[in-house]
């Protein structure tokens, strides 16, 4: 049964690869950056992520006063998020993007808490690495640390039990880098709507960019976080149980 | 489970690897600089309003930076497992002691 499942991973991991023709595809990181959303909208895509900063610092505040060694489990999340983020991967378009690593967080602890453990790390990338930026930071905190997770979140919750729990966190791993990138294509798009196809076309224009480079980074985001589900089903299972991860009936 | 980690840990380095294999003439650029391009298209009179406060004054500080960014990540992470193994082995240790007594 395991074997199958993996020769069937291997299999549409293959037909992807070969799918995606190689071709020379402009390649922007999935943060947008400085100054590249005007003013109205950088304020727009603030107001929007605030709400879940202010629930997620909530939630992180009473969870760590009422079970203080979540804390422990807190750093692991944004830890992983903060390894993935950093790491800048080829595609088979021949140009570079980076995996999110926000689904591990968002299954953990749910989308607002894991809205501040994203929101660190642009913070961290914006600052030291000018990437992302400042006044772009609530737009990047939406679609990485506020959308992916909470698609995330929607697809573990809807899909446990129903399916083997190393495929719902790949896929939620998996669909939260993606639809990081297609919201982040959307935000450019309405900001920068082409003069003569209007929003659709910018938008066709940015997610084309976007579409065939991640799709292998997906994946690996996918599976990486499957790897460290397991490391933690392994040696951490009383900390799952603590914040309601129970392996789930089957 | 040992053997199908191994497989995916495989699978991830080979969808790392396989565009630098395959992908030959490409330069795998990242920068920002191509995606400002994309929008200075669409929009040829855009003017960035705003730009990094600090920004890595060459390619080899901005891979330091990154490298410590993983660096410190993937520290935590060690930290967090070995922290736990410990845990797991000192209590099989224990229960060990107290069933041979």
């Amino acid at each position: 049964m395991k074997s199958r499942v993996v020769s069937l991973k291997l299999g549409a991991a293959l037909l992807l690869l070969l799918a995606a023709q190689p071709a020379m595809a402009r390649s922007p990181e999935m943060h947008i950056m400085e100054g590249f959303l005007p003013p109205e909208w950088a304020i727009l895509w603030l107001a929007v992520a605030v709400p879940f900063w202010v629930v997620g610092f909530l939630q992180i505040q009473r969870m760590v006063r009422e079970k203080p060694e979540s804390r422990l489990m807190l750093g692991l999340a944004a830890a992983f998020a903060f390894v993935l983020s950093a790491l800048k991967l080829p595609s088979v378009t021949g140009s570079c993007s980076h995996p999110t690593g926000t689904g591990l967080g968002a299954i953990l602890f749910g989308p607002f808490v894991m809205s501040i453990l994203g929101t660190i790390v642009l913070l961290f990338q914006a600052l030291l690495v000018a990437h992302g930026g400042l006044t772009t930071l609530g737009a990047n905190a939406v679609s990485m640390a506020i959308f992916g997770p909470l698609v995330a979140w929607i697809i573990w919750k809807g899909l446990r039990g129903r399916l083997a729990e190393g495929w719902v966190v790949f896929l939620a791993a998996a669909l939260a880098n993606l639809a990081t990138y297609v919201l982040t294509s959307a935000q450019l798009a309405v900001a920068h709507p082409d003069p003569v196809g209007g929003i659709a076309a910018s938008f066709a224009k940015f997610g084309a960019i976007f579409a065939v480079t991640q799709v292998p980074l997906a994946i690996s985001e996918g599976i990486l976080t499957v790897l460290i589900f397991r490391a933690l089903r392994q040696n951490a299972a009383a900390e799952l149980q603590a914040l309601g991860v129970q392996r789930a009936q089957s | 489970m040992k053997g199908s980690n191994l497989i995916l840990i495989a699978l991830v380095i080979l969808l790392t690897v396989f565009p630098l294999v395959v992908v030959r003439d490409a330069e795998f650029p990242g920068a920002d600089a191509q995606a400002e391009d994309a929008i200075t298209e669409i929009r040829p009179d855009y003017k960035p309003w705003f730009s990094p406060i600090f920004e890595p004054p060459s390619g080899e500080i901005e891979s330091l930076l990154f490298a410590a960014q993983a660096a410190l990540g993937a520290s935590v992470l060690a930290y967090f497992f070995g922290y736990k193994h410990g845990l797991r082995k000192g209590k099989q240790e224990k229960q060990r002691v107290d069933a041979s007594d």
